[in-house]
């Protein structure tokens, strides 16, 4: 007899807690528990809030009936480190930050706290969210779940790796060009990379301004709709539009349903068994009344150098901030002749990593006087065209897939010294982003050394509910998320 | 074809980001930066003589408010981060002028 499976997603933990049968501190005691115990073997946190979250899982204890409506009631959830959390650390896995705690909540993190949440930590991430590994944060590298010799992709690598190994049913992360969808893949979760403007930027660590935007990253399809729709929704600081009840979509079907495939970009660089798998998924959605047709994405191969000059170039000028003088860490100045430009220079000198730096300068080059039209312009206008290429595709196609990367998870240090390798694996996620469309990565199947491999839909703006609809069409057939990486088997 | 990034461009980028690199990293940012826009060259193939650049992927519009007080963080909260205080609720910074 197989033991009963542990109460893990949203709908299960948030019915335990309403019915009484667990209490809320029961709950987070056990993912505190597994943090733990798996701490040395992932270094998935950059913060674990043990006694905070015990106290606020005893008050919704306390004050289950006026709480029992909350979707979230119970449910424990970890924050990326790049979002702010009022009083507790908040570091971008950056040295220049170190010590920081926000005076206020990021407004995704007000809206999870009133829906019942218990926030267990803040996650590693490469610094600033610049990175594809995770390995570019003063905490050291997270490790995959599945491989610990392997990187969990990354930005948001902590946040994919405490769900892939069951430390938190919920992790709420960001995604630039790729950092939520891309570590999901190669973890074996679901991520969603919402439409730009659907989720409030507000108390986000800004990186690249008109790329960014919030996302939850789950083990279910059903459980991130449930979180988009908690998070998603009109703030008055930030631009954002009305919100439909994305669980309404789960339940649908997808009969006559147009999935776009690009054939020509998956010609060459994608692994054999990526592909494998993606084939198999187009079969099991087809099977269920999809079709899939052609579609054609002509500017796609210059998606990363487009990228790689608009992502850097307002990195460049968000990240001016950090001069120690407001927030974040100094450099020492005691010695009376330090002027307080030479203050700056050594206070960024010593507060970023190598990643960020080569950032900030690539983008200071690609705005600077005689380069602006010929890199940072041109860069732009490429991006009208790609985004052209997109909306004729979603005219014929109601979404349109592709794998989520073009490998599995690479192992920890292959890339770490050759950046444009790294930035290359970033081909099918940065079009989201600089096209502002929304899309999700899940779980699609495991390569035969049992690597998580992900499928990855993009939808028209503000269509998220057609991605869930046919990703969780797709997560009926298929479980994947069931499957367990060794560091949490039951 | 632009000439090949060189260490001066990269010493110039440094003083613009106010970034003090090292000798190292003077000398690997130079190759790393030069490889990466290199790479980037393959922009010039297509034809943009007619198209418009995109700031903003999706047309938004930042919602407006009533044009009422509300309260705004404490100072003391604003300032708890700082690095130096200086007297009443001042950023204390090193010297500006002999520069």
């Amino acid at each position: 007899m197989t033991p009963a499976a542990p109460d893990e997603t949203i709908a299960e933990l948030r019915a335990a807690v309403a019915s009484g049968d667990r209490s809320a501190v029961d709950i987070c005691q056990h993912y505190l528990d597994r943090i733990a115990e798996c701490h040395d073997r992932l270094n998935a946190f950059t913060t674990v809030l043990r006694e905070k979250a015990l106290e606020r899982a005893a008050t919704i204890d306390l004050n289950r009936d006026a709480w029992r409506d909350c979707p979230l009631l119970g449910v424990p959830i970890t924050v990326k480190d790049v979002i702010c959390t009022r009083e507790i650390s908040t570091t971008a896995g950056s040295r220049i930050l170190a010590g920081f705690r926000p005076p206020y909540d990021a407004t995704v993190v007000t809206r999870l706290l009133a829906a019942g949440a218990v926030i267990l930590g803040k996650t590693n991430c490469d610094e600033f969210a610049m990175g594809s590994s995770t390995e570019h944060s003063i905490y050291g590298p997270t490790r995959n779940p599945w491989d610990l010799d392997r990187t969990p992709g990354g930005s948001s690598g902590g946040a994919a790796a405490a769900v892939a190994a069951r430390l938190a049913p919920v992790s709420i992360a960001s995604d630039t060009g790729g950092s939520i969808r891309q570590p999901a893949a190669f973890c074996g979760v679901v991520g969603v990379k919402p439409t730009y403007g659907r989720v409030s930027r507000y108390g986000l660590l800004a990186f690249a301004s008109s790329l960014d935007q919030i996302g939850p990253m789950t083990l279910t399809v059903s459980d991130a709709a449930i979180v988009l729709g908690v998070i998603a929704g009109f703030d008055p600081n930030s631009a954002s539009k009305p919100v439909p009840n994305f669980c309404e979509a789960l339940s649908g079907h997808v009969r006559g349903t147009r999935i776009g495939v690009a054939r020509k970009i998956l010609a060459d660089g994608v692994d054999a068994e990526v592909l494998d798998a993606f084939e198999e998924a187009l079969r099991v959605l087809t099977a269920q009344g999809a079709s899939v047709i052609e579609v054609d994405l002509p500017h796609m191969e210059y998606a990363i150098p487009v990228y790689y000059l608009v992502a850097p170039a307002e990195a460049s000028s968000n990240l001016a901030r950090y001069d120690g003088v407001r927030f974040g860490s100094r450099a020492p100045t005691n010695d009376g002749e330090t002027t307080v430009e030479r203050m700056y220079d050594q206070t960024r000198d010593e507060g970023f990593g190598a990643e960020v730096k080569r950032r900030i300068m690539l983008g200071t080059y690609a705005l600077s006087a005689g380069y602006y039209d010929e890199y940072y312009v041109k860069a732009q206008q490429v991006r009208s065209l790609i985004r052209l290429d997109y909306d004729r595709a979603l005219k014929r196609a109601d979404v349109i897939a592709m794998p989520t990367t073009p490998t599995p998870a690479f192992r920890i240090r292959e890339k770490i010294d050759d950046p444009l390798a790294m930035y290359l694996g970033d081909i099918f996620t940065v079009g989201a982003n600089l096209t502002g469309l929304p899309a999700v990565s899940l779980p699609a199947g495991l390569t035969e050394t049992n690597l998580p491999i992900g499928l990855q839909l993009l939808g028209r703006a503000f269509d998220e509910t057609t991605l869930f609809r046919l990703a969780t069409a797709y997560e009926r057939d298929v479980p994947w998320w069931k499957k367990r990486p060794p560091v949490a088997t039951v | 074809m632009p000439s090949r990034l060189t260490r001066a461009d990269v010493e110039r980028i440094a003083a613009l980001a106010h970034l003090r690199l090292t000798e190292t990293e003077i000398e690997l940012f130079t190759k790393q930066l030069a490889d990466i826009l290199e790479y980037a060259e393959r922009l010039r193939d297509v034809n943009t003589a007619e198209v418009s650049a995109t700031w903003h992927p999706v047309p938004l519009s930042s919602p407006l408010r009533e044009d009422d007080v509300r309260p705004s963080l404490p100072r003391d909260d604003a300032l708890a981060n700082a690095p130096d205080l200086g007297p009443d609720g001042l950023f204390k910074v090193p010297k500006v002028i002999d520069q």
